[in-house]
């Protein structure tokens, strides 16, 4: 990280920590509960959501099933570079069998802790597209207006 | 080589970084440097306000930067160049300033696949507000443009404008501008060109040409950022409302209105970029101490170096005319400045992000060229460009890392 990028003196990213550790690439090079279908058995049921990050052209779509209240199956598929898809294979291993309550209050720091790597200010967003999506795929099945990008990001 | 890197405090750092992104910025040698800091020491002071000596001075160093730009691009008239803020800047000049006075419902403006977002938004905006049409020129396989194409849109006899690039700032190649300057004057359209990246790479003369608009900024011609050039032909400018309302370019101020300044000042509003157009002219003269012909061929030798390199990477593909190029140096087919890649399975911010922390600077992305790359069928690549100052030891780095990189990701 770059001089200026962020008044945060507690963030410890040097350039010398690796934002590519072996966790991060192993999610990436097999990532978890990734397939182009829901894997719900009640695929009608199932809420399908799609985001982007425009700037660089990554996407996550999630499958969700969510029963009384608790998302009971997750699945996704995605393209784009290592933090995107390996914070998104980790978030569905975390947020598998939580009550919607439990997923309201998922922010930032629990995907920058799943990552356990520094994420500086130019990868936020890829750390982050996949909480993004996985939000508003909740905030779909409530009946919600879709959150912004700053509210994703804001909230940590 | 190593008496032009040593002009740059950047390029003296230690370890040497390899700086594979002029194409976004190029640095800035001393040169331009001290020229700006003269300037602030012993003659900073406002232009044409004042009648003491800074003051004086300062015009004079800023009126004799216009002299110099003129020069550069050989334009008849020094009136004829507007400095501005970026090349952006100029560009909403033409298109808020001649388009809004010229422009009708039904009216097109051509615009290539090549085209940067500066050269696309600001005519989209006027799409929005006059009814106007924007036609499109499709490229060629290998990032040429589709002749053939802007001939038929120039037929439909609704052209007024053709917008575009003088070289490519993905691809590095250039569209044959006397080709598209002919052909669209034959119809009456006007043409203006896109000159950001093509300024620091080739020779440009606007009467040759007979463009009738140019752009580009001075950040990329190794001057400080903050100041860009607009050239016009005279009998446009004159005829063209002014862009932005303030200081400067007024003739007279009334409680009723105004009417504008002649002539430069017309569309120099504010008080305007002093300090840096002194550097750009600084870095005009710098550059001018190497001949063309001495820049293209050390620039095309290490692009040719590089795309060499780049080819023995498994899975690498390079975008546009470099995919099967033949080396033939002043060729229009050639590349000039930038060349930019995919790497299969490896996105560009992982492969810049790895290279960034070996001190390798590429640059990764649409490159503000959303519609190309969205043509071209992929979200984002990577760009490698060089300068007056990149050398091959450089490029080596870079194809090392780029190796090093994959490897890492997929083992
Ligand atoms: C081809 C092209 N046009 C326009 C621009 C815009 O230049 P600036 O951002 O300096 O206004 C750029 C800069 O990236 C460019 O490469």
């Amino acid at each position: 990280m770059r001089k200026g990028d962020s008044g945060s003196a507690e963030k410890i990213t040097p350039l010398t920590m690796d934002v590519y550790a072996e966790n991060v690439l192993d999610h990436y090079r097999h990532p978890r509960n990734k397939s182009q279908e829901p894997k719900t058995k009640v695929q009608d049921s199932a809420i399908i959501h799609t985001e982007e990050n425009l700037s660089c052209g990554d996407t996550v779509t999630v499958h969700l099933a969510i029963e009384n209240d608790r998302i009971t199956s997750i699945s996704w598929d995605g393209t784009g570079c290592a933090i995107s898809q390996a914070a998104m294979s980790m978030l569905s291993e975390e947020s598998s069998g939580k009550s919607i309550r439990e997923m309201e209050v998922l922010m930032p720091q629990n995907v920058y802790d799943l990552l356990g790597v520094p994420i500086g200010p130019r990868r936020t967003k890829c750390a982050l597209l996949g909480l993004h999506t996985v939000k508003n795929a909740m905030r779909k099945h409530a009946g919600k207006e879709m959150q912004r990008w700053t509210e994703t990001m804001g909230s940590s | 080589m190593d008496a032009v890197r040593r002009q740059f405090p950047y390029l003296r750092a230690k370890p040497q970084p390899v700086y594979l992104d002029s194409a976004a910025m190029a640095q800035v040698p001393d040169a331009v440097l001290d020229a700006v800091n003269a300037w602030e020491q012993s003659s900073r002071s406002n232009v044409h306000r004042g009648m003491h000596e800074r003051a004086e001075a300062s015009t004079i160093a800023y009126e004799s930067a216009r002299s110099t730009v003129q020069t550069f691009i050989n334009a008849t008239h020094a009136d004829e160049i507007i400095f501005t803020k970026s090349c952006t800047e100029a560009i909403n000049l033409v298109a808020r300033s001649w388009g809004e006075q010229n422009l009708h419902t039904g009216d097109a403006v051509v615009l290539s696949i090549l085209e940067h977002h500066s050269n696309i938004v600001p005519w989209q905006q006027l799409q929005e507000r006059k009814g106007i049409d924007i036609l499109w020129v499709d490229m060629d396989d290998e990032g040429g443009l589709r002749y053939d194409q802007l001939e038929t849109h120039l037929q439909s006899g609704r052209v007024k404008l053709v917008a575009i690039t003088a070289l490519s700032n993905v691809l590095g190649t250039a569209p044959d501008l006397p080709k598209i300057i002919s052909l669209a004057h034959k119809t009456g359209a006007l043409v203006s060109v896109d000159a950001a990246q093509a300024i620091a790479h080739m020779p440009i003369d606007v009467q040759e040409l007979d463009c009738d608009f140019l752009a580009f900024s001075g950040h990329k011609l190794y001057a400080p950022t903050g100041v860009g050039v607009l050239y016009g032909k005279r009998e446009l400018l004159q005829s063209m409302p002014p862009f932005l309302g303030g200081g400067m370019m007024i003739r007279n101020v009334t409680t009723e209105g105004f009417s504008p300044a002649d002539l430069p000042a017309k569309f120099e509003a504010g008080t305007p970029p002093i300090a840096q157009a002194v550097g750009l002219a600084a870095a005009i003269d710098w550059l001018k101490q190497y001949s063309w012909k001495d820049i293209q061929t050390h620039e095309q030798e290490i692009l040719q170096l590089t795309i060499d390199r780049l080819k023995s990477i498994p899975a690498l593909h390079i975008l546009g005319a470099a995919g099967n190029f033949q080396f033939s140096i002043f060729n229009f087919q050639f590349l000039h400045g930038c060349l930019s890649f995919t790497l299969s399975s490896v996105h560009p911010h992982d492969l810049t992000e790895i290279l960034g922390r070996k001190g390798i600077a590429l640059r990764a992305g649409h490159h503000c060229c959303m519609p190309l790359h969205k043509r071209l069928g992929i979200p984002a690549s990577n760009r490698l460009s060089v300068g007056i100052y990149t050398t091959k030891e450089e490029i080596d780095a870079c194809v090392k890392a780029i190796l090093e990189a994959q490897k890492k990701l997929h083992p």
